[in-house]
Formats: structure tokens, sequence, C-alpha cells
């Protein structure tokens, strides 16, 4: 059987706007995916843990309250320090192009805002699978 | 000799003929058309035969119920709506900065914009705020910040809406504390308080504790302010936020009503007369693109509300029965892509709102896909407003569209649809019921997968995202909230601690704890005494949360 | 195996890796299950069912904090179906757990159904062997939800609880479909609800004729509030009663064999199936045989005999 991809969903910090999130972990169900969606007020040290009990192949970050220069890199240094850098960043929500390249740089892979489709999500998923 | 012959005969000879020459030779660009929210729509309205006494009864004139046609006699003739521009980041002095301008720029009321941390009851040094802090709001940790925050601005001359809901008891005691030491007192003061906590459960996520805790808040506040704060609309039930998570327009008013009822029921649960609330129980809506369907939406809502509290809650006076509300324009309608387009959206979204009798506006800018408005962005956004009352001439006739056969129809079908979804929930035994179980997120979530769906496959076109696109440029200019910021706060917190009398303090969240605990004491007099010691938020929360507990989500996905 | 001492030592990494491989079938499943299988048996393994919105995820989290209370590490496998269409899944029941996700002494972990019909996945009895080897002492399975076909719960587990809620409407019918017979213990949850207590005099008058004829002693009943935080102390005092005594009767012993049986059995099984796949090659003559069933040239049994008689010989086997 081949290996099933699984996928975290989670939204750090305070912001409680859910709704990109939740259509992103249904629309990657619909492509096939097991999804572990975490739920809204997520700390970057809760998201790591379940991120590495679940033994997830990528880490979706949802925040639109402008926290993600801080929260986002946060996450991926926790992964760092646990040995699970194999385990991919990416986020969305509300993010300034201007912030993407420090996110990039900071171990955040892809950044996929307001407006983008699904299929440049699941390419990306695809597309960095077959790399590993 | 001609033949006398109906309407509807001669729509049937129009269709055979002069129609059927045109489909037949260029078909219609699609085979169905549908509002925003996905309901199909006629390719012309006809007279409906609506009789005088109909009309009487289901439009009416403005003023009068069901007030379909509007609240006020005179309407936008009399004033103009009100142009209240949310706003609101990093500090409070910078907050400040931002609300002269505004109000120097031709604004007539405030709306203020907590960062998230005093939204969900945290101070800044708190853990949980980390990253948060003046990020989509101004941060508030003690009345030391309210101070600044409304420095130079006289509260008997401005009316303020705050946008705070679980703490909203601890931010109106500092608005009223700083209004004191102003020497305004209480009865001049003219504002509202969003405090609508029942649709952060269903979609917007800031709660703190559970339900029947907050709606003892809420209680608190209406009775309170009955009193001592007469002139304040204590609740703003708000439908906006539903809309934004995905929701129709159908369900945004459907969903805000039944919240509405709820808070009614509630408040009349403790012993409180209808009549001595109602009237200053306001409402907050979206205002989407589909102009047609939004302008018999807020038509529909306002018929629905009147039946209600005439029907349903007996209520006697006529500002009780009176729907009056605020607009946004909706934010989930921005695109990242070429930001400019959005002052196109948000004009049309601002025509709906008034042509729909709006007593207040916020205008988004255009920029909001990606970061909180600068300054130059503001300023667009409010001369939006003040064209379309200045020189688009919708504002010289009280409620315009009326009579329009589209209009009216839409109108019915919606008012229609609402109501069944308000009885199912009724059936249900109310709105925190229907949440509880899941119904109303549920409802609105599928609603949001179907609409981002026919985005993704074309049949709904978004100019700009799936349609009309362009290479572009990373967008400038945008409003950068200094990180530093944190630190900043975190000082001025330990200042106020050093500086405050700390028994006092003490004291005071101790009684806060023994009222909380008892659930017959009103709240209100005993959060203000503690903010006027410089008790923070994030201890006053923290005693309630002790008490309360805190609300636990429950995801439906 | 270093990864089967990374499980040992409770290396999280080590044991997610672990069930992952378990779960995608790896080729050294075998190998790491029977390394790790003298390390187990020291767990206790409960198992949540009921119908979908009995509040399970929530009596979870609230089981969790009592047995972590007592000072007892507590591992979670929480299922949730698979989408028939897609394969995918959204796993969204350790949200309501996730105020321990950073309790060093609990371990949570979503499995999908992945197609299995019966409750639970393929991997989980695995999966439990996995975590009990690791050193946690109470494993709670939370099934998808019960029917009359999700009832694998019953042989992977020590003690299964039945959650029930008022108001569903069809919990006699659920009674009638017995599905009563799964639970050890029932729960009626959300008991601050309406008929909550006429729903416990209903299932206690069922349990009451399932008893008389087994002459097993009555099963208890429960009201509890997830939601609330009550009755809860109770209830895990029932399972930790329940659990001493199935020790004291032998019981526990007796329902342990019968798990390694029907593991046995179903290993067997499947690699009987596996080896006579490789050897007489159905997958690929499957289309053949069916032709010539379809076409009256033979019969299903006949066929069957007869290319198990002919490996039977071929292989000298007798």
């Amino acid at each position: 059987m081949a290996k099933m991809v699984r996928i975290l969903v989670a939204k750090p910090g305070l912001d409680g706007h859910d709704r990109g999130a939740k259509y992103i972990a249904r629309a990657l169900k619909d492509a096939g995916y097991e999804v572990i969606y975490t739920g809204i007020r997520q700390t970057p040290e809760s998201i790591v843990v379940t991120a590495i009990q679940e033994d997830v192949d990528f880490v979706g970050l949802s925040l639109l309250s402008g926290a993600h220069n801080e929260l986002f890199p946060k996450v991926v240094e926790l992964l760092r320090e646990k040995d699970a850098s194999d385990i991919i960043v990416f986020g969305g929500g509300v993010i300034p192009t201007e912030d993407i390249p420090f996110l990039k740089e900071k171990g955040i892979e892809a950044v996929f805002t307001h407006g983008t489709p699904i299929k440049e999500i699941t390419d990306f998923i695809e597309k960095r699978l077959e790399k590993q | 000799m001609s033949e006398y012959k109906t309407i509807n005969e001669k729509k049937a000879d129009w269709e055979e003929s002069t129609l059927k020459n045109v489909l037949d030779r260029f078909p219609e660009q699609q085979e169905e058309f549908v509002t925003g929210s996905g309901h199909p729509v006629e390719r012309l309205y006809l007279p409906s035969g609506i009789s005088e006494e109909e009309y009487i009864g289901k439009i009416g004139f403005p003023g009068e119920y069901p007030y379909t046609r509007g609240v006020q006699p005179t309407m936008y003739r009399g004033r103009f709506w009100t142009m209240r521009q949310y706003a609101g980041f990093g500090t409070a002095e910078e907050s400040n900065q931002r609300y002269k301008y505004l109000l120097e720029q031709g604004q007539t009321g405030l709306s203020i914009a907590f960062d998230l941390p005093t939204q969900i009851g945290y101070d800044s040094d708190d853990s949980m705020s980390e990253g948060e802090v003046g990020k989509v709001g101004v941060a508030i940790d003690s009345l030391k910040d309210m101070e600044i925050l409304f420095e130079g601005i006289p509260l008997d001359k401005v009316s303020t809406s705050m946008t705070i809901n679980a703490p909203a008891a601890i931010l109106l005691a500092m608005y009223i504390a700083v209004a004191e030491k102003q020497g305004v007192t209480r009865d001049k003061l003219r504002g509202t308080i969003q405090n609508d906590i029942l649709k952060e459960y269903i979609a917007r996520g800031t709660y703190i504790f559970p339900p029947a805790p907050s709606m003892r808040l809420i209680n608190n506040i209406f009775e309170f302010c009955s009193k001592e704060v007469p002139k304040w609309n204590t609740i703003s039930i708000s439908g906006y936020h539903i809309r934004e998570a995905g929701s129709t327009a159908v369900q945004e008013i459907a969903f805000t009503i039944a919240d509405g009822i709820e808070y009614v029921r509630n408040a009349i649960g403790v012993g409180l007369d209808v009549d001595s609330f109602a009237g200053r129980l306001s409402f907050f809506f979206n205002a989407h693109n589909d102009l047609l369907e939004e302008v018999a939406k807020y038509r529909a809502a306002r018929r629905i509300w009147a039946r209600v509290m005439k029907e349903k809650f007996n209520a006697k006076k006529e500002k009780s029965m009176m729907m009056r509300f605020h607009t946004q324009t909706g934010g989930s309608t921005l695109t990242a892509q070429q930001p400019d387009n959005n002052i196109v959206r948000v004009t049309i979204q601002t025509l709906a709102a008034v042509l729909g009798g709006t007593q207040s506006l916020h205008t988004n800018s255009r920029d909001e896909a990606l970061a909180l408005p600068s300054q130059e962005s503001v300023m667009i956004a409010l001369r939006t407003q003040q064209i379309v009352a200045n020189e688009s001439g919708v504002t010289s006739t009280i409620d315009p569209l009326a009579g329009s056969y589209c209009i009216e129809a839409i109108t019915d079908r919606i008012a229609s649809e609402a109501w069944d979804y308000i009885e199912k929930i009724e059936t249900m035994g109310g709105m925190v019921k229907a949440i509880e179980k899941g119904y109303v997120q549920k409802e609105i979530q599928d609603s949001a997968y179907r609409y981002q769906r026919d985005v993704e496959d074309g049949s709904r076109i978004v100019v700009g995202v799936n349609k009309f696109t362009v290479e572009e440029e990373p967008q400038k200019g945008l409003l950068k909230v200094d990180p530093s910021l944190r630190t900043v706060q975190v000082e001025k917190l330990a200042r106020v601690k050093g500086e405050r009398d700390n028994v006092a303090v003490t004291a005071s969240l101790k009684a806060l704890k023994k009222g909380a605990e008892s659930e017959d004491e009103n709240l209100m007099p005993l959060i203000l005494d503690a903010v006027k010691k410089y008790t923070t938020l994030g201890e006053i929360s923290g005693i309630l949360r002790e008490v309360f507990g805190e609300f636990q989500e429950s995801i439906v996905l | 195996m270093d990864l089967v001492d990374k499980v040992q030592s409770g290396s999280i990494r080590g044991i997610a890796r672990t069930i992952s491989l378990i779960e995608n079938n790896s080729p050294q499943k075998e190998d790491i299950i029977d390394e790790l299988y003298p390390h187990t048996g020291n767990a206790m393994v409960w198992g949540i069912t009921g119908p979908p919105g009995a509040g399970k995820s929530t009596l979870v989290d609230c089981l969790i904090k009592r047995e972590r209370k007592q000072g007892r590490r507590v591992a979670v496998i929480a299922i949730d179906p698979s989408s028939p269409y897609s394969g995918g899944a959204i796993l969204g029941d350790r949200t309501r757990m996730q105020k321990h996700s950073t309790d060093e002494g609990v371990y949570i972990r979503s499995m999908a159904s992945r197609g299995h019909l019966g409750g639970v996945s393929v991997a989980t009895g695995d999966a439990v062997k996995i975590l009990d080897a690791a050193g946690y002492d109470t494993i709670i399975i939370e099934t998808i939800g019960v029917g009359q076909t999700e009832v694998e719960i019953i042989e992977l587990c020590d003690i299964v609880l039945l959650v029930l809620v008022p108001g569903m409407g069809d919990e006699i019918q659920a009674m009638k479909a017995g599905v009563m017979e799964i639970g050890d213990i029932f729960v009626i949850n959300k008991k601050d609800c309406d008929g909550a207590d006429r729903l416990k005099t209903e299932v206690e008058y069922v349990l009451g004729i399932k008893n008389a004829l087994t002459g097993e002693e009555p099963n208890p009943v429960l009201l509890a509030s997830s939601k609330l935080d009550e009755g809860i102390d109770e209830l895990v005092e029932a399972i930790h009663d329940y659990l001493k005594k199935a020790q004291t009767t032998g019981r526990f012993e007796e329902k342990r064999r019968d798990r390694i049986e029907k593991d046995v059995h179903k290993i067997f099984s499947s690699k009987v199936h596996e080896l006579l796949n490789i050897h007489l090659d159905i997958e690929n003559n499957l289309g053949e045989w069916i032709s010539s069933i379809l076409n009256g040239e033979t019969a299903p049994y006949k066929l069957i005999n007869s290319k198990l008689n002919r490996f039977v010989k071929e292989n000298r086997i007798i």
C-alpha cells in the first residue's frame, strides 16, 4: 500500500477566522489526503507536538491577524529543535506579499494567500513529495 | 379593434415573438442566472398585482410598522447615515492620531478596533499574546491606555462604537471612567458595544466564557445601561461575521435575527421588561456585491424583526420594533489581486447599503485583503461614502427601489426563507441549542464550501482572480505594525502596575470574584470600580475565567 | 532495530513513525510487532463507542484528565471514517482533547478507517501494541460510532464503554439491533438534557432482560455530562472496578486469550490467502475463472477445490 499523505491544518495564535482553514481541510480531504485539523487558538508548541504525534508530512498554518512573522517561524524553529525538520511547513491567510521572502527564509516553504486555487496547493504537495 | 390582454398574456406574446427572435440568434450568457447567494433570478419581473391592503401591510411607510421602507420618516433627507470607519492598531497613541485624522476628514462617529489579546481578555504581557499585540486593533491593557486613546476627543460630542464582545463590560466601564475624568456624565454618552457573544461561537471565534455566564454579563449590561447610560446601544447583533464566514444573504439575516430572539428572550427571562431595553438593541450587517439581493435583504430583515418584536414579544413601543443597523462592506469580497478594483466593489456595496437604508456605514479600504488600511486608502474609502451621500442623488428620496418588481419579489423571497430558518431554530429550542448541535455552523460551512468550489471551477467569476488576471508587482505602501510594539506595551503595563494602589486592586478583584460567584449580582458596578483602580483587563478577565470557565470550541467539519 | 528502541524509550517521533509504518503496511511491520510483543500486555485498553453526536471525544478529554491526575500515562487513538470517494479523511476528534497536547504523559493519534468497516482501522490493533510497548498505562480507543457492523472494538479492548445521549430518537432501535451486546459499561451522556433519566431507565430495563438470560451481573449504567465535567469520577471508578473484577474472576485473561486467538486466525487467514495468491496467481487468473463459472464450464466449489487439491498434491503437503 502506498504511503498515505497526512497533513496537519492548524491555526496558531488568537485569530478565530477558520473559514479558510476549514475549506482547505475539506478540499485536501477531497484530494485524497488525511487531514488532521486542530481547531483555533493553538500555540506553536501544541502544533509541533501534534505534528509529530500524528507523523504528518506537511503542516499548513492559517493566520489572518498579522502575527505570521512571529508565529510561523516559531513553528519551524520548534520542529527543528525536536528533530522534525523533515516536516514541510506552508502557510496562508492575510499575508502581505512583501513578508513572503522573510517567511521563506525562515523555513516556510510556500505561502498561499486568499484566492489561491486548491490545485496550486495540491501541485505543491505532490511536487514536494516526489522530491523525498 | 384592440384586444384587451393581461400583463401575463402579453408576457407570453413577448416571449414567443420579440424575445424568441433574439434568443434564437443570440443565446443568453448562462443557462441559469443566480444571485450572490445562488438563488435564481428571473429574466424579467412584472407587476405582482399587489393590492393596496397588501402594500400597507407588507411595505408601508418609512418610520412605521413594519418598517420595510426604513426606520426614520425622513431617512437621509433628514440626516445622512453616520460615516463610521472602523479603526485601531498599534498603541493607543497611534490610534488616537488616526481617530483625530478621520474626524478632521469628516467622519461623523468613531469605531474602535481592538487587538486580539484585548478581545480575548489577555494583557499584552501574557504568553498567549505573542505576535498579536496591536496587530488587528489597538492594545488596551488598562484604563491608562483608554485615557490615551480618547485624549483630546470630547466624549459628549462623538458617538463611539466599540467592537468588543466577551470583555465588553470591561471596555464599557473604561469608557465611562474616561468620560467621568473629562467631566462628561453617563447620561450624555452615545455609542455602541458589539457585545454579541452568540456570533462569536458561530463565526468569529473571540469568545472567552461559556454561553450561560456570557448571557449573564449581557443581561447585566442591558440592565445597567437602561438606568445609567440610557443613550447607549448595548448590543450590536451581528450578521456581518456570519456572512464573512460564508453564509448566504438569507442565512445572514435569519441567524442574526435568531440570535436577537435569544438575547431578548434571555433578558425577559431575568425579569427585564422588553420595552425597557429593546429600543437600544442594534444590528450589524454585511454588504456584498449583488446589489439587488442586498437591498432586498435589508428590507426583509426590517420587516421580520418588526413582526418578531410585535408578535413574539408583545413589544408596545415603536422603538422596540425598529431595526436600526450599521453596515460594513464585505471584507471577504476584496481581492489581493489588482487592489484598486476593490474601490469599485466597495462603491457598489456602499450603494447597496444606502439604498437598503442603513443607519451607519463602514467602507473597507482597497488594501485590506493584504493588511490594515494605509491612511491614503482609508481616505478613499471615506470619500466613497461622501460622494454617494452628496453627489449621487439616491439620498433625495426614501427607499428608491421600492415598487421595483424585482426588488419586491426578492424581498418577499428572502423574508420567507429567513422565516423558515428562524422557525426551524425555534423548534430546536433556540439559538444556543442550535449552536450546540452544530446546525448553524454546518449550514454556513456548506454555503462557504459551495461558494469556494464555484470560484475554483470558474462558474462564479471574481474579476482579477479567476478572470481578467494580470501579472502583478507586489503591493507597496502597506501598513506595517511595528513588532517592537509588544515590548513598548509591556513596559507601559509594568509602569501602571507599579504606580497604582495594588492593595485596592486586590480588594476590587476579590469583590469581583464574589460577585461573579453569586448569580444575581450585577457585575457592572464591580467592574467599574476595578477599572478605575487601574486593574488590568487581563486581571479582570482572569478572575472571570476562574469563576465562569472557558468555552470549548466544538468543531463541525 | 532502531525504531523498536525508540518506541521502548518512549520517543514520540519513534512511536509516531512506527505507527505510520504499520498503517502503511510496510515490509518491516511483522518484525517490529514481533520484537515489541514481549513488552506488551501492561496497558489497559478502553474502547469508547456510540452514535455520532454522543459527545465521545469530549468524554475522552475528561477521562484523560482523571487518568493523568492518578499519575497514569494515557494514549488515545481516535478513529474517523475515510471518504469512500477520495480515500482522504478529515480527522477532527483531537480538537476536543487539544489542551492535553503539551502534556508529556499524553499521546493522541488520529487514524482514518481507510475503507475498513468495523468501526476501527486495520492497523488499530497493532497501534495499540506499539503504544503498550512504549509504556502507556491506559490506551483509549475512540471509534467512529456504533451501528450494526462497527463492533470490532470488542476484540481490541479490555473494557468497552457505550455512550448514548437522550433525544436521538433511535436509541431504542440501537438497542434492538443488538448493539447492547457490545458495552460493558453504559454511559448516558448530556445528563443535563431532557430525557436522560428516562433513557437510563430504558437501558437498564433492556440490560436487565439480557442479564437475566445470561446470568451475568448487571452492567453499570451511569449518567454523566462531559460538557459540565460531571459524573466522570464515578465513571472512572466504575471502569477501574470492572477491570479489577475481570482480573480476579479470570474474565480478563479469558478476553485476552480470545483476543490473541482472533489475531492468530486473522493473521493465518491473511497469510494463507497471500500464499495462495502467489502460488495460484489468483489475481491474474481470477478473470478467467469467473468467466468459466459464468458460462457454465464449472461451478464455484468445484473450481476452487480442484485448484486447492492440485496445490496440495504439487507441494506434497499430504
